[in-house]
């Protein structure tokens, strides 16, 4: 897969440069813990910290092939901490377990990860309760800004009536300390069902499903289909006509099968179903298929306006429209939807492409519900700054203000970074997860 | 993979689907692509589109009309280097510009006999990466060294040699019998049809149309795949116009003088190409979750004597089409589509003014009446050579796909099963009719 370098996280991967980076006060990024197959699913034990909480999440762990501490032993390097703060009740609630995560800090491995477990703070909550479980988001973003040498951290908010041990937790637990979250920091993924059950092969989690990624031919797309293939996934890679010939090299590295097709077409649903219905059924879709047409607002017209528009939301809204109104969705079918922090935090010059993707998000939690009917679920993943052929068109200076001081990792993510978090919500193991949006940013949004 | 009992009646060998990479004008987008390069790259598109990854299909035919004496096992080298299990068998063929519709029909016939259940045909041909050969007089010297064993026996080979020798040999597209090109032989025949100049710009005209309105609405999204950039066919004038069309010089039969109605417009040009068809049994798409497009179901080749004036060159489709036609007891109102390659648009109005002709049809082809007229509406519907160019091996796979899909695409509409006829002429006299059916 070729992917735009960063050559100053190259440099500095070098003991001597890296030496001199610290001497400077220049950021030293670390060469991020990537997924391999058949690797440990982390370099070290797990610490998991808390009550009755804490006991009932480390039930399942041991079959992870995990390690299990329940205190710290000094000198023991450890893979991760867990924080079960599910029984929170009021502000002073949160010191114990903050200040024994502080004190187990330093034995942190280059590449662990702290994850928090707490209850999602909900409006009918007593104030003093809602005001702690906030509270833990706050503490685990600010610490996950703390964290160095490629570190994460993120945490699981559970909805109501799940408890800590429900599937869709352990699931992702699971993803959270894997390699596959690499570029996921500082964020929360909400566990709002007791769905979900662990893959019968955990290496090929998506064994006899039928993918269709739009937007396949190159960059994160291309990414997210070798990614699903390799997760066992049968895959349909669509892209343009014009992008036919990246796209039919995609397809065959990954033997998978390549669809032309502008998605902006009316008949696109229909020549979807047609070519994916061939495997029998459809059962992740991700919307991939993305454009930007960059101008100020003062500046923007309407061809630039309405075509990103059209690609970016009106075509998945309709895709969707025709893929539930077919009978060739498979019994728990995955919608996977590309976001980005743009949308989320805005970004100048790009009023037209933050419409559209905050516009996924909002069309993500609101089909939440019909997709929840379907036994399925639909979510976005909202990438940051990922090293792409797009981002590499950007001007220099702006590139490296977006790789290097804005993320927490101090670095771009890769597009499979991307493609393992939309891998991971395309799987069982997400089935509690619906009509969320997961950022994969390194923790690069400032404050939000 | 199992083959059928000898006793077994035979069977239906389907149009699975097909896929060509965009046709370029000679010394355009493809110069520097070789054969091998467009067929394999013909070959990975239908590889990728249809799932095709490291499996062993039946057999793959291709051939290229232009071929380097290297390229010996052409089709197999480009098999060895796509997508597909390096363990499918493979031969060339050539029969001229039928030789892609030969491919489908050599291997439809297998299919047919149980002998195979999946197979691939097709044709590639570069106009820009022709081979050059060296003088036969510099060819003889040549071989005559290799053979002398003393350097008196080396120098003397050597001081046969001629200056004259040194000249490369080009292809060229002339008769090695008459020494006419294919464009002077098609001028003779006709003016002797007496075919305007109007009419061949008309039918020119309406490939151009039909193509444009073909990629308008997508009919080639999964017919072709781009290539070196080339997103579409190179020579497709979508803007074109009679007014534009009856500015063009003739080029061809300029010896007739004002009758000379050949122009570069209402004439193929040299083009860069490959073509691919994915063919199967019944049993072979379904068991694969395959589409089914159309079925192969007859074919006919006729060859005419042109060396002794007796025919023109290009005219052995209005032979082969009238016997095809009688064997399977159809006629031409039979067909909803019918594609004749468009070599000149005088080749297929002489063609059709055959077939029209009571003195032709009962003189050459014995019949009690004109084989009669096809409808216009019906003819080339999605363009043909004169607006997506014709690199020879290629156009008979490029026109399977075609009618194939547009049978399908009639089928699905109407729900009933159309037929299409195809008509192509070659070199050498030759010409191949085949006849496909919706599925």
């Amino acid at each position: 897969m070729a992917t735009a370098q960063d050559s100053y996280l190259n440099l500095v991967s070098h003991p001597v440069a890296r030496e001199i980076a610290g001497r400077f006060g220049l950021p030293r990024p670390a060469v991020l813990r990537r997924y391999r197959p058949g690797e440990p699913l982390l370099p070290g034990p797990v610490l998991v910290l808390g009550g009755s909480g804490a006991d009932a999440l480390a039930g399942p762990l041991p079959d992870l092939g995990l390690q299990i501490r329940r205190q710290a032993a000094h000198g023991e390097r450890l893979g991760a901490i867990v924080a079960v703060l599910d029984e929170v009740a009021g502000p002073a609630d949160l010191a114990a377990s903050a200040l024994a995560v502080g004190a187990a800090l330093r034995e942190l491995a280059p590449g662990g990860r702290i994850v928090t477990v707490s209850r999602q703070a909900c409006e009918t909550l007593p104030p003093a309760a809602a005001a702690a479980r906030q509270g833990v988001e706050g503490l685990l973003r600010s610490l996950a800004r703390e964290l160095r040498g490629g570190a994460t951290g993120n945490g699981i908010l559970l909805g109501d009536g799940v408890d800590v041990d429900a599937p869709g937790v352990t699931g992702a637990l699971r993803f959270l300390l894997s390699a596959r979250s690499a570029y996921v920091d500082g964020q929360f993924l909400l566990v709002g069902s007791t769905d979900g059950q662990p893959a019968a092969e955990p290496e090929r989690p998506l064994a006899g499903h039928t993918a269709v990624v739009t937007g396949a031919a190159r960059g994160i797309g291309a990414a997210i289909a070798e990614v699903l293939r390799r997760d066992g996934a049968d895959v349909v890679v669509v892209d343009v006509p014009a992008a036919g010939e990246q796209l039919a090299a995609v397809a065959n590295r990954i033997g998978g099968t390549a669809l032309q097709l502008d998605i902006t077409r009316p008949d696109a649903g229909a020549r979807i179903i047609e070519q994916a219905g061939r495997h029998g059924r459809i059962d992740i879709v991700v919307h991939n298929a993305g454009i930007t047409r960059d101008k100020l607002l003062a500046n923007m017209d309407a061809e630039r306006w309405d075509a990103v528009l059209e690609v970016n939301l009106a075509a998945p809204l309709r895709l969707n429209e025709a893929l539930l109104a077919s009978n060739l969705l498979g019994p728990a079918p995955r919608i996977v939807c590309l976001a980005s922090t743009s949308g989320i935090a805005g970004n100048r010059g790009q009023t037209n492409y933050a419409a559209s993707k905050a516009g996924i998000i909002g069309m993500v939690r609101s089909s939440a519900p019909l997709l929840a009917a379907r036994g399925g679920t639909i979510n976005a993943v909202a990438p940051g700054f990922i090293e792409t052929e797009m981002t590499a068109r950007m001007p220099a200076a702006a590139r490296q203000v977006a790789r290097r001081l804005l993320p927490s990792l101090q670095q771009g993510g890769l597009p499979r970074d991307v493609a393992e978090a939309v891998a991971f919500l395309s799987g069982g193991a997400a089935a509690g997860i619906n009509g969320q949006t997961l950022r994969v940013c390194g923790q690069s949004l400032v404050g939000a | 993979m199992a083959t059928a009992p000898q006793s077994q009646p035979i069977r239906d060998a389907v149009v699975i689907g097909g896929n060509r990479i965009p046709f370029a004008r000679a010394n355009s987008a493809y110069t520097g692509a070789s054969n091998q390069d467009m067929l394999t790259a013909a070959l990975d598109g239908l590889v990728a589109r249809f799932g095709l990854q490291d499996e062993r299909i039946g057999e793959v035919a291709a051939g290229a009309v232009l071929k380097h004496s290297r390229d010996f096992n052409l089709t197999r080298e480009a098999v060895l280097g796509s997508a597909l299990s390096p363990e499918t068998p493979v031969y060339d063929l050539q029969q001229a510009c039928a030789t892609g519709l030969e491919t489908v029909i050599g291997l439809a016939n297998k299919i047919k006999l149980g002998q195979i259940e999946s197979a691939v045909a097709g044709g590639v041909d570069s106009a820009s990466d022709a081979p050059i050969a060296v003088s036969e007089g510099l060819r003889t010297v040549l071989l005559e060294l290799g053979r002398a064993r003393s350097t008196k026996q080396k120098l003397a080979a050597l001081a046969r040699l001629r200056p004259r020798d040194l000249a490369p040999h080009a292809p060229s597209t002339a008769e090695p019998r008459t020494g006419l090109s294919m464009g002077e032989h098609q001028a003779l025949t006709t003016a002797a049809w007496k075919i305007t100049r109007e009419a061949q710009d008309e039918l020119a005209l309406a490939s151009h149309a039909n193509l444009a309105a073909a990629y308008g609405r997508g009919f080639f999204d999964d017919l072709i795949t781009p290539y070196r950039g080339q997103l579409r066919d190179g020579n497709l004038r979508p803007d074109t116009s009679l007014e534009k069309l009856a500015k063009l010089q003739p080029v061809f039969g300029k010896s007739l003088g004002e009758e000379a109605t050949m122009t570069a417009g209402n004439s193929t040009p040299l083009t860069d190409g490959a073509s691919a068809v994915l063919l199967g049994s019944e049993d072979y798409a379904r068991r694969n979750d395959l589409p089914m497009l159309a079925r192969v179901v007859d074919a006919e080749a006729a060859a005419v004597d042109f060396v002794h004036g007796r025919e023109g060159l290009l005219m052995a489709p209005a032979y082969a089409v009238p016997r095809l036609l009688e064997r399977n007891g159809l006629s031409l109102p039979d067909f909803d589509f019918v594609e004749i390659h468009e070599a000149f648009a005088g080749t297929v109005l002489c063609h059709l003014a055959a077939w029209e002709s009571e003195e032709f049809c009962r003189n050459k082809l014995g019949l009690d009446s004109p084989l009669g007229s096809v409808d216009r509406n019906r003819l080339n519907v999605a363009g043909s050579s004169l607006a997506a160019g014709h690199p020879f091996a290629a156009t008979g796979g490029r026109i399977v796909a075609t009618l194939a899909k547009l049978l399908h695409e009639q089928a699905g509409a109407e729900g009933r099963r159309g037929r299409g006829l195809i008509s192509i002429c070659a070199a050498g006299g030759q010409g191949v009719a085949a006849i496909l059916e919706a599925c």
